[in-house]
């Protein structure tokens, strides 16, 4: 796993986008950039090249799923991939998720280890 | 209200307390509530709607909420800000999670809104009256928090 990659992390929750980051930095991360919602996540990725993305799935103005089929629908971006971050962990949440293409999926609360963990599994594939 | 509704909430609220904040929170016991007030000075609710439907709150002394945002972020957090409302949120969005996974092993399967965040002291919190309102006392080193359920089954 190249921790030089950029990461976009997109949560409604300015909280979780902080919690999240910092993660990202004890991994060893450096360039993180982030979003509020789906819609401004889109506008990011027209500005920068991501090579990792990390989301929540409930967000107001475009939801995480939503925000997952947009980027696989897209040539330039089809290939990124996409981490589900969400309080979200029911089957039929999971099983969407999984069939609109997502590369691994967090269940909060996570620890740290937990996110390095579900991170190496989508580089090691 | 069948205590087995209640147990999912009180056990992921242990665990978003622990996982995310390092916080060790012990459940007192749950009781039913007949007044609106908030036993704390910021509230998370959670609307719920599906199988069952209804709302969902915690609610965090200044004292205890400092402390958990200070441990879930790694720094000293001395007094309320837009940071410490937001976490209340998202807290109240954790904890519904983990509880509608444990639900839906249940039986019952419900979807949730965004949470809203009610902020000051004396502050009221309105649950679906016409419903028993369930509250569970937590205690922390350092302060108290209570969840409230209100679900029509």
């Amino acid at each position: 796993m190249d921790l030089n990659m950029k990461v976009l992390v997109v949560d409604d929750f300015a909280t979780m986008r902080r919690i999240v980051k910092n993660v990202l930095k004890q991994i060893g991360f450096t360039h993180i950039v982030e979003a509020d919602d789906g819609t401004t996540a889109l506008g990011v990725l027209k500005e920068n090249r991501v090579d990792l993305i990390i989301s929540d799935w409930n967000m107001p103005k475009m939801t995480g799923l939503d925000f997952l089929k947009t980027v696989r629908g897209d040539e330039s971006t089809k290939d990124i991939p996409f981490v589900m971050v969400t309080a979200e962990a029911q089957k039929d949440n999971v099983l969407q998720a999984v069939q609109a293409g997502v590369s691994n999926y967090i269940v909060k609360p996570f620890t740290a280890d937990t996110v390095k963990e579900k991170l190496a599994k989508v580089f090691d594939n | 209200m069948d205590v087995k509704l209640i147990n999912p909430f009180i056990d992921a609220t242990l665990n978003v307390l622990e996982t995310m904040a390092y916080t060790k929170a012990e459940a007192g016991k749950p009781y039913l509530k007949n007044d609106r007030m908030a036993r704390g000075d910021l509230t998370g609710v959670i609307g719920l709607i599906g199988e069952m439907s209804g709302t969902i709150s915690v609610s965090f002394t200044e004292k205890s909420i400092l402390a958990v945002v200070s441990n879930m972020f790694g720094e000293e957090m001395k007094e309320m800000n837009d940071d410490i409302k937001d976490a209340v949120g998202e807290i109240a969005n954790m904890i519904s999670g983990q509880a509608r996974q444990k639900l839906e092993e249940l039986g019952r399967s419900m979807k949730a809104a965004i949470p809203t965040v009610i902020v000051g002291k004396n502050h009221t919190i309105s649950h679906m009256t016409r419903h028993p309102v369930v509250a569970i006392p937590f205690g922390t080193d350092n302060g108290d928090f209570t969840i409230e359920v209100c679900l029509e089954e």
